[in-house]
């Protein structure tokens, strides 16, 4: 019982990360009709920039957790920063040429992280974070490890805060209305553009929270790090539905937790294998993903 | 003969035929290889450009002409690569029954995952092939059956492989094998594409549901598409473990798949030339960068040079990101001046599929 506890709790941690990918990548589909192959380098700038800052801006800080919060923070805004430069300057001059702004994204994903390994090396750094993350809970037998709590309770923040900001601002309602239909947002004279660079920023950001969770994690941040999360963020977009916060949310938690449960009952290796059968299967009966299969 | 099949068949045969007596040639051409034509090394490299060129063919019948834009590529490929060598050394089968059963392995798996990934077009279909690639990676990874000795890679028994593939000295061999294998996909790309199955492929790339409406199935089609390009892609991986004299993970990483993306749209999509060319030029240059970044030149520069211009993947991106911004076309698309040629062909096939974004949500 104490495994299965143990083993919900990474599942859903995990879960959390491909959410906080998922839901950038989810977006930017739905509004622009872009697979963003570049989301992979968002996260490792995050964790880059959450490793490097530590390092650099923040050693003459003492105390371990405002230390970690601060590269966090740095992260994440370098994240973000980062993601709208790149919708600005590669993918804004193509507009509506959709072939051409996967393939950018592509040769960006590639030059990216051989540009990491250039500057840092192959090798994973390893990312100081304070001891209480790494230490355990004891939870009905089950011995949790910290981080677990923090990576669920940020992503379901950022499912809030998404939540919120989708449906209760007129930038939100823009955004919503631009996934139904875009040709119409801009004939009613809306400069859905914005939003373009507003979703990239958005996404960039939650991708770069993934990479620094991600070092939490793992550990470390290693430049293919955000290749490995980004293949089943992919998975989960298609499982949840593409353009579906809600349906990438639960897509999320279902292939983290397959994943973790398959691995440790039947064989390292299987649980990955499964979640693409899954896809597999979930693509027969519904093409739209879940959502897709509930709503009609 | 007339003048349209002497250009069909004369010029390529020509060039062939040009590029089979390279082994001979034993002097050296400064600046682009490093030790003479004839030797080993250089032979080596060759024999990759080559096998490039037809593997990023291979792609191209759907990507280039079909529309069909998969990121599992490289499945097959590793099919080739894992499969006929397991057989080999794993279960010391003959060599020609192994590349009979990979071949077929192919064939069955192509078209059963070319099916199911068919339920869904454009970018999702990307993501699927993607996501059956990436099972194919984590199996040879993980290695249950202790069949593909995962990371360490599984090199190939020799003494069950032909002789004259055997053995540095036998690299002008490979070299011809890997030419007489591009000659042969290139021949067949070049009847399949004209056949009339061929001329509905490139007619769902225009416009799938003007297909449709004249009464045939894009379906069937295009699942032809996919299973030809992959076998051939096995055929090419069989080449490629024979080459490299084993199998390793390399090539059943995502990433393999967009190198051989990157070549054809260097080359020029939908072009035959075109993606031959780019697989070629990509290899080359791939190799070369390497010796490049650490050469003396380039070892002088400050710090902020250095960096990128030793990474080569890094410099082939950005050659990558430029074509794409400034030459849709390719390097074929350079004689195609004035007609949509390359990508600019392929807007109509790989738009983003609003049947598939998820229903609005109930506020």
């Amino acid at each position: 019982m104490s495994t299965f506890l143990l083993l919900t709790i990474t599942g859903l941690g995990l879960g959390a990360m491909y959410f906080l990918i998922a839901s950038g990548l989810s977006l930017i589909y739905g509004l622009m009709g872009v697979l963003n192959f570049a989301h992979g380098a968002f996260i490792t700038v995050g964790g880059y920039a959450a490793w490097w800052s530590e390092v650099h801006l923040f050693g003459g800080v003492h105390s371990a957790w405002p230390r970690f919060l601060l590269a966090a923070l740095t992260g994440l805004v370098i994240g973000g920063v980062f993601a709208a430069l790149v919708e600005l300057v590669l993918i804004r001059p193509l507009y509506n040429r959709h072939i051409e702004q996967v393939l950018v994204t592509v040769g960006l994903s590639i030059a990216f992280v051989a540009l990491v390994q250039g500057i840092w090396g192959p090798d994973a750094k390893t990312l100081a974070v304070p001891v209480w993350l790494h230490a355990t809970t004891t939870i009905a037998g089950a011995h949790i490890p910290n981080d677990r709590w923090i990576e669920i309770a940020t992503a379901a923040v950022v499912l809030g805060l998404l939540q919120l900001f989708l449906r209760r601002t007129r930038y939100g309602l823009i955004i919503r209305a631009g996934v139904e239909n875009r040709a119409m947002v801009t004939a009613l004279g809306i400069d859905v553009r914005k939003a373009f660079t507003l979703v990239f920023a958005i996404g960039g950001i939650a991708a770069a929270v993934a990479g620094v969770l991600g070092g939490v994690y793992f550990n470390v941040v290693g430049p293919e790090q955000g290749t490995s999360l980004l293949i089943f963020a992919f998975i989960v977009v298609v499982i949840g539905g593409l353009g579906s916060i809600g349906g990438s949310a639960v897509a999320a938690m279902v292939v983290g937790l397959t994943q973790q449960y398959v691995n440790y009952y039947a064989s390292s290796g299987v649980g990955d294998m499964i979640v693409v059968l899954l896809l597999g299967l979930v693509l027969l009966i519904s093409p739209r993903g879940l959502v897709g299969a509930f709503s009609s | 003969m007339t003048r349209r099949t002497l250009a069909d068949y004369g010029l390529p045969l020509v060039v062939f035929a040009a590029l089979a007596v390279v082994p001979e040639l034993s002097f050296k051409i400064p600046k682009l290889f490093d030790q003479p034509i004839s030797s080993p090394g250089t032979l080596q490299l060759l024999a990759a450009c080559v096998l490039f060129g037809a593997l990023a063919l291979t792609y191209d019948i759907q990507f280039g002409f079909t529309g069909l834009l998969s990121f599992g590529h490289a499945l097959y490929i590793a099919i080739g690569v894992y499969i006929s060598n397991i057989a080999i050394t794993e279960w010391h089968w003959n060599f020609w029954v192994a590349i009979l059963f990979t071949m077929a392995v192919a064939f069955v798996l192509a078209t059963v995952l070319g099916f199911v990934s068919m339920r869904v077009s454009g970018i999702a279909f990307a993501m699927v092939t993607l996501a059956f690639a990436q099972a194919g990676a984590v199996l040879a990874l993980k290695d249950p059956h202790h069949w593909t000795h995962g990371e360490e890679g599984l090199g190939a028994d020799y003494t069950k492989l032909p002789h004259a593939f055997v053995g540095i000295l036998n690299t002008k061999n490979l070299y011809w094998l890997a030419l007489v294998f591009l000659a042969v996909v290139f021949f067949i790309v070049r009847w399949a594409v004209e056949s009339s199955p061929g001329r509905v492929w490139q007619a769902i790339r225009e416009n799938e549901l003007r297909v449709e409406v004249l009464g045939m199935r894009p379906h069937l089609y295009k699942l032809q598409a996919f299973v030809l390009s992959s076998v051939l892609a096995a055929a090419g991986g069989i080449v490629y473990m024979l080459l490299y004299n084993g199998s390793t993970l390399g090539v059943t990483e995502p990433n393999f798949t967009l190198t051989l993306l990157l070549m054809v749209v260097i080359g020029g999509a939908g072009s035959r030339w075109g993606a031959v060319l780019g697989g070629i030029l990509y290899t080359y240059l791939n190799d070369r960068f390497v010796a490049v970044g650490s050469s003396s030149t380039v070892e002088g520069l400050p710090h902020a040079l250095r960096t990128p211009l030793s990474q080569p993947l890094f410099l082939l991106g950005v050659i990558f990101i430029l074509i794409v911004f400034f030459l849709p076309g390719g390097i074929a698309g350079i004689a195609a001046r004035g007609r949509p040629s390359g990508l600019r062909r392929l807007e109509e096939a790989i738009r983003p599929d609003h049947t598939l974004t998820a229903p609005p949500e109930e506020a």
